[in-house]
């Protein structure tokens, strides 16, 4: 692990900085501590800080671009005629990588020396050979040109990393050295490592914005690459959902119609089993429960919240299902044929979102002001009829934000419906019927082969884009009522 | 008195001791709607009570295992031909060598005890035992040649049809449509148990074995995928608690009001919702398309899983430091310390124990995590190996315990599905423990200014 | 206008309508009304004046039973409406809130229209036996609320839209619509401007034509402005009850001189 070296050797001459720059600044001082404007250890972070940032930003950035140069430097030795029929040229440099990293694994292991690896003569058959007998996964026999694409990504790679350790290492002892140099008495090195300190602490809060890019670009770049496989309107208009299994196959039907169909009916009934339950008992909760129901009921509801969906998966589909299948299967009435259904992965859902429902619930039940309980009362109204025609009313925009939250975690929620839900997309009104949803298919076309080039791997990104759109819409929506809601009683 | 008001007030209602019937009417739509919020407290803690017994009824099984124990001669006209015990050569005698000395040393005991029993040869007691004896015993005899020519007791595990059988999970009836199984083994189990040499006992392996394949459920355990999920956690330990702490200092200290400000705001709430399997997602198409990390490693799943569990960190982190009253920054600022200092120095140790209380929370949210794990290939992958050592176990790969759980309950053989539900005991028992600390830490340093 | 109350007041002397006896109340462990004996007219406004904290809120949140709403609070002695207590275990709270209403020191009306917010008590309690009278029913609290002829217009517009005076008789007019014997009203001036107080203090004023009215209060003026009789309570304790004028003119106990006379409170 070169780069780990490189990393260590940068942070040793931090190190080494943090105590010359220390003892310098002591120094300039006469030794002694009050004539200098910081303590001491500011001027020896100044100095490791100085060294150390910039060298490691460099060293990061370098390991991004250096791969896309390089590829583009070696892509354009591909020839047309290499690509053939159904494949494409990011496959072809798939196996360009798998070559030259075979090539380094077979020199590393001693069963190739450096020449022969780098022997631009080399026979690609005899190559192919020695590289399985050194037990490096080489898919089928090299030809001629992606040997050298190899051998070439391989120097490349190799020169580029011996430049990438000597910039890396210069610029830490620039950095060093210039630190050094501002290692002096009169030198503001609290201000100077504080405002270091800033721009850290103003980087990891931007990290959350860099995820919200990376979910839409990764989303984005995918979806397009997909539609131009496949025509859009057909994906969002198209009944049907018959990927074919072959891989790039034409004869695939990719709708997200019969998903989305499955994806809002599990939702549904999720919330038609928590939404009652959960308001219920938050009202009862807050409204009625003596302190101590409260305190041992709240915390045992919210067990459920913590408890992982996986769970709640092999709930549905061991526990739930069969349960169903007895009541509803052909046994009785006939209408359930598999253990997996909407209904089995929609109660399953809807018992874990009952702790979320009610303390959403119980929080905005709760802000309602005391004043209009009080009100209430004093006209000699019941609680129920408190709760029901004034403070109810009042909550409800702030109920109606709960349930939307609900709803888009139960639009997002993937393992209960991969479990609970089944595989096959149906546009079917029978809730005992298996369907699918779009998370659950996300999770089929992605899993298994690693070949992201077909239409039937990239569909999961623009469902994946679907899903993204719908649950931010949602939770956006949902959010705002709330604010608005909360803003009314501040 | 009472005449005299009652005179007076026109619109007398009544005596107020005496239920009117609206009253009465009105107190019923009271009690019955107080009846609605039990029940729904009932319902949510009835399903509370069937998700843990399903729970622990389903799983409890796989910390137990049917062994089997017999002494086995170890015969050195098969294990070591050339008699010279020099392991190099044995090792050149495959499991099939030793699957005949298990089984004849497993129908000994049928003579032995007198069991009759229409399985008449050797042979037929294949069934009865795992795949795995004979890999058991090999390992044993090429660490300890010597033992060639000895009889040696084993303790192996039993076939997972003969466990099922003895846990009530394999039923006579079912066994009709069986080719690995027959009634008379059955037959041949209960005389065996009788006879004390098939036991049910507890099996550490399940707690810290490795998986196995599909076929062999008896021999799968859920140890390196717990590595694994150790892996993960340091990563989100290491990434998670530094970066989240930073950006909610930044943000409850430093921030000033701006457009930037409020982009991150807004990022961080509208993350903390988006669906976990679209970090799944970002982590597919971003390390492992992008960035050529390798796929299934820890150190993948560890970074996605951060990226998750960050709002929910900087949210927590942000709660506790708004809990510090502004009279201590004051009060350090006052001393001449500049404002890094006061946040450093005062603000951040007095929020430290309800910073780590949402870590904790964060990381056992992460532990559970299994969507996002799907996508960047930790499902499919059989956790067989032990991770070498601390870049092994970043980098090569490996599964995570909600990973392996929903491996187990996908595969066809039921006696995977026992296993799954252990493996959610554990699981549950790490996530309790967890919070548990949270709890604690909470209890112990809460503090009320 | 002093004369001319003193005049009325004489003339308007009526039966008991409440009597308290050695009624003690405990905030958990806190004592908070000692041994209170009161008798309340009818068709009289009586005002408790006092210090913060005396408990004068406290005891008024006991006649209509306001106080089984808080957990830790807890009752005893008797409180009698027209001849029965309202403490027996028979009584519904509920009944009992009927006859004995409550305005509250904050305006609070109901996220509701201002039809609504008056019409909620006749509904709940069964009032009107259709549309129609419940229309009148309304329109009859608002007009005494004398509130009438502003929101006339606006019937269904949101009752939390009105100003601030409004909005206290607005609740006045809900708590009226209900048809009250009794009406309680909780320092119901205090978040309001002048005008609007004098415009509620008119109000009350005619309200006395055909209730009780108990009015807590912080202004000594107001007190003797609106009220013909007068309780003063000084830490839990009811130190003096009388006359208004005899209260302000010739209090009989020192703490209420100095109190009147602003050396205490």
């Amino acid at each position: 692990m070169p780069v780990l070296w490189l990393v260590l050797a940068v942070l040793g001459i931090a190190l080494v900085g943090y105590v010359l720059g220390r003892s310098l600044a002591l120094a300039s001082a006469g030794g002694e501590i009050r004539n200098l404007h910081s303590l001491p250890s500011y001027y020896g972070s100044n100095v490791a800080m100085k060294a150390a940032v910039p060298a490691l930003l460099l060293l990061v950035v370098w390991l991004i671009v250096q791969p896309f140069v390089v590829n583009g430097m070696v892509s354009g030795m591909i020839p047309e005629s290499e690509i053939s029929e159904g494949s494409n040229l990011g496959l072809v440099m798939a196996e360009v990588h798998r070559t030259s990293e075979g090539l380094s694994n077979a020199v590393a292991a001693g069963i190739i020396d450096e020449d022969t690896a780098r022997n631009p003569g080399a026979d690609p058959e005899t190559m192919t050979d020695r590289l399985k007998d050194a037990g490096q996964v080489v898919t089928s026999t090299l030809t001629a040109p992606i040997l050298a694409a190899a051998q070439r990504y391989r120097a490349l790679h190799d020169s580029g990393a011996w430049i990438m350790s000597g910039v890396v290492l210069v610029l830490a002892l620039a950095g060093l050295i210039w630190g050094l140099r501002e290692s002096q008495a009169e030198f503001r090195a609290r201000n100077t490592v504080e405002q270091g300190i800033r721009a850290l602490l103003i980087a990891a809060a931007s990290i959350a914005v860099l995820t919200t890019i990376g979910i839409v670009l990764s989303l984005i770049f995918n979806t397009i690459e997909f539609f131009r496989l496949y025509p859009a309107a057909e994906f969002f208009f198209s009944l049907n959902w018959a990927p074919s299994f072959s891989g790039r196959g034409g004869s695939s039907e990719l709708g997200i119609i019969p998903l989305l169909w499955g994806t809002l009916y599990i939702s549904f009934v999720a919330l038609v089993v928590a939404v009652p339950v959960g308001l219920f008992a938050a009202v009862y909760l807050s409204e009625y429960a003596t302190p101590k129901v409260r305190a041992i009921a709240k915390p045992l509801l919210e067990v459920l919240a913590g408890i992982p969906t996986i769970v709640y998966g092999l709930f549905a589909l061991l526990t739930i299902g069969p349960i169903l299948l007895s009541v509803f299967g052909d046994d009785t009435v006939g209408w359930m044929q598999g253990q997996r259904a909407v209904m089995t992965a929609g109660i399953a859902m809807g018992i874990m979102l009952i702790p979320f429902v009610s303390s959403l619930s119980d929080d905005i039940i709760n802000a309602v002001p005391q004043s209009l309980r009080d009100g209430s009362y004093g006209l000699g109204a019941t609680k129920s009829e408190t709760i029901k025609q004034v403070i109810l009313p009042a909550a409800l925009p702030g109920i109606v934000g709960a349930i939307l939250l609900a709803a888009s975690r139960a639009i997002g929620e993937t393992m209960i419906v991969v479990l609970g839900a089944g595989a096959a997309a149906r546009l079917s009104l029978n809730p005992f019927e298996a369907m699918t949803t779009v998370t659950a298919k996300i999770v089929s076309q992605l899993t298994g082969d690693s070949d992201f080039a077909s239409p039937e791997a990239l569909v999961a990104f623009a469902l994946g884009m679907s899903l993204f759109v719908i649950t931010l819409g949602l939770n956006v929506l949902a959010l705002y009522i709330v604010r608005k809601y909360r803003e009314q009683y501040e | 008195m009472t005449d005299a008001s009652m005179g007076a007030t026109p619109a007398a209602k009544g005596s107020l001791t005496t239920e009117d019937a609206r009253t009465k009417k009105r107190n019923a739509a009271e009690k019955r709607f107080q009846m609605y919020g039990i029940a729904a407290i009932g319902a949510g803690l009835f399903f509370l009570l069937v998700l843990l017994v399903s729970i622990l009824s389903s799983g409890l099984g796989a910390f137990q295992q049917t062994f089997i124990e017999v002494p086995v001669y170890l015969d050195p006209a098969k294990l070591d031909k050339n008699g010279n015990r020099d392991p190099a050569e044995m090792a050149k005698v495959s499991t099939f060598g030793y699957g005949p000395l298990i089984e004849q040393a497993i129908f000994a005991q049928v003579e032995a005890n007198g069991i009759a029993t229409p399985l008449d040869s050797s042979k037929d007691m294949k069934a009865l035992i795992s795949a795995s004896a004979a890999a058991q015993v090999r390992d044993v005899v090429l660490a300890n040649p010597d033992l060639v020519g000895e009889t040696v007791s084993f303790r192996m595990l039993a076939a997972s049809r003969v466990d099922g059988y003895l846990k009530g999970r394999v039923q006579r009836e079912d066994v009709a449509r069986d080719k690995n199984i027959d009634a008379e083994h059955l037959d041949l189990t209960d005389a065996f148990v009788d006879a004390g040499i098939v036991a049910k006992q507890f099996n550490i392996d399940f707690v810290i074995g490795a998986d196995a394949s599909e076929s062999r459920p008896e021999q799968a355990g859920l140890g390196v995928s717990m590595l694994g999920s150790l892996f993960m956690m340091i990563v989100v330990l290491v990434l998670a608690l530094p970066i989240g702490v930073a950006a909610s200092i930044y943000l409850e200290e430093f921030a000033p009001q701006n457009r930037w400000t409020d982009l991150i705001e807004v990022n961080i709430s509208n993350l903390a919702a988006v669906p976990s399997i679209v970090f799944g997602i970002l982590g597919l198409a971003v390390f492992i398309q992008f960035a050529h990390l390798p796929q299934s490693a820890p150190l993948v799943g560890g970074l996605v899983l951060t990226l998750m569990t960050l709002p929910t960190i900087i949210i927590s982190t942000r709660a506790s430091l708004k809990a510090v009253p502004p009279s201590i920054r004051d009060a350090a600022l006052g001393l001449g310390a500049s404002r890094t200092q006061s946040v450093f120095h005062h603000v951040l140790p007095l929020a430290m124990p309800g910073i780590l209380t949402g870590t904790i929370i964060g990381l056992a949210q992460a532990l559970g995590e299994t969507a996002p794990l799907l996508l960047i290939g930790m499902v499919g992958y059989i956790a067989t190996n032990y991770p070498d050592g601390l870049a092994s176990g970043f980098m090569d790969p490996n599964s995570a315990m909600p990973a392996q759980i929903y491996e187990w309950a996908k595969r066809a053989d039921p006696a995977y599905y026992e296993r799954a539900w252990g493996g959610i005991i554990i699981l549950l028992l790490f996530l309790m423990t967890m919070n548990i600390i949270a709890i604690i830490l909470r209890r112990r340093f809460e503090r009320r200014w | 206008m002093n004369d001319m109350s003193l005049l009325e007041r004489r003339v308007d002397t009526k039966d008991t309508k409440i009597s308290a006896r050695k009624v003690q109340v405990f905030y958990g462990d806190t004592h908070a009304i000692k041994d209170v004996d009161v008798d309340i007219q009818d068709k009289t406004v009586t005002a408790f004046i006092g210090p913060s904290g005396c408990g004068k809120s406290t005891f008024l949140r006991c006649l209509n039973r306001m106080n089984d709403t808080i957990d830790i609070c807890r009752v005893t002695g008797d409180i009698m409406l027209d001849g029965e207590d309202i403490y027996d275990r028979r009584v519904d709270p509920v009944q009992l809130r009927a006859k004995v209403g409550m305005v509250f020191q904050k305006p609070n009306p109901f996220p509701k229209s201002i039809y609504d917010n008056v019409a909620y008590g006749p509904k709940i309690h069964g009032l009107a036996k259709n549309k129609a009278e419940l229309d009148e029913i309304v329109e009859k609290a608002l007009r005494r609320g004398a509130i009438w002829n502003e929101v006339k217009d606006r019937l269904h517009a949101p009752g939390t839209g009105l100003s601030g005076g409004q909005q206290q008789r607005l609740c006045i007019a809900r708590a009226i619509a209900t048809e009250p014997e009794v009406l309680l009203m909780d320092e119901p001036c205090s978040a309001l401007d002048p005008i609007a107080t004098a415009q509620v203090e008119e109000l009350i004023d005619e309200l006395r034509q055909s209730y009780s009215v108990v009015i807590v209060t912080h202004s000594m003026q107001q007190a003797a402005r609106v009220s013909q009789k007068t309780a003063f309570f000084h830490l839990g304790n009811l130190v003096e009850y009388d006359d208004t004028s005899t209260i302000f003119t010739n209090p009989s106990d020192p703490r209420t001189e100095s109190y009147i006379t602003g050396r205490i409170g």
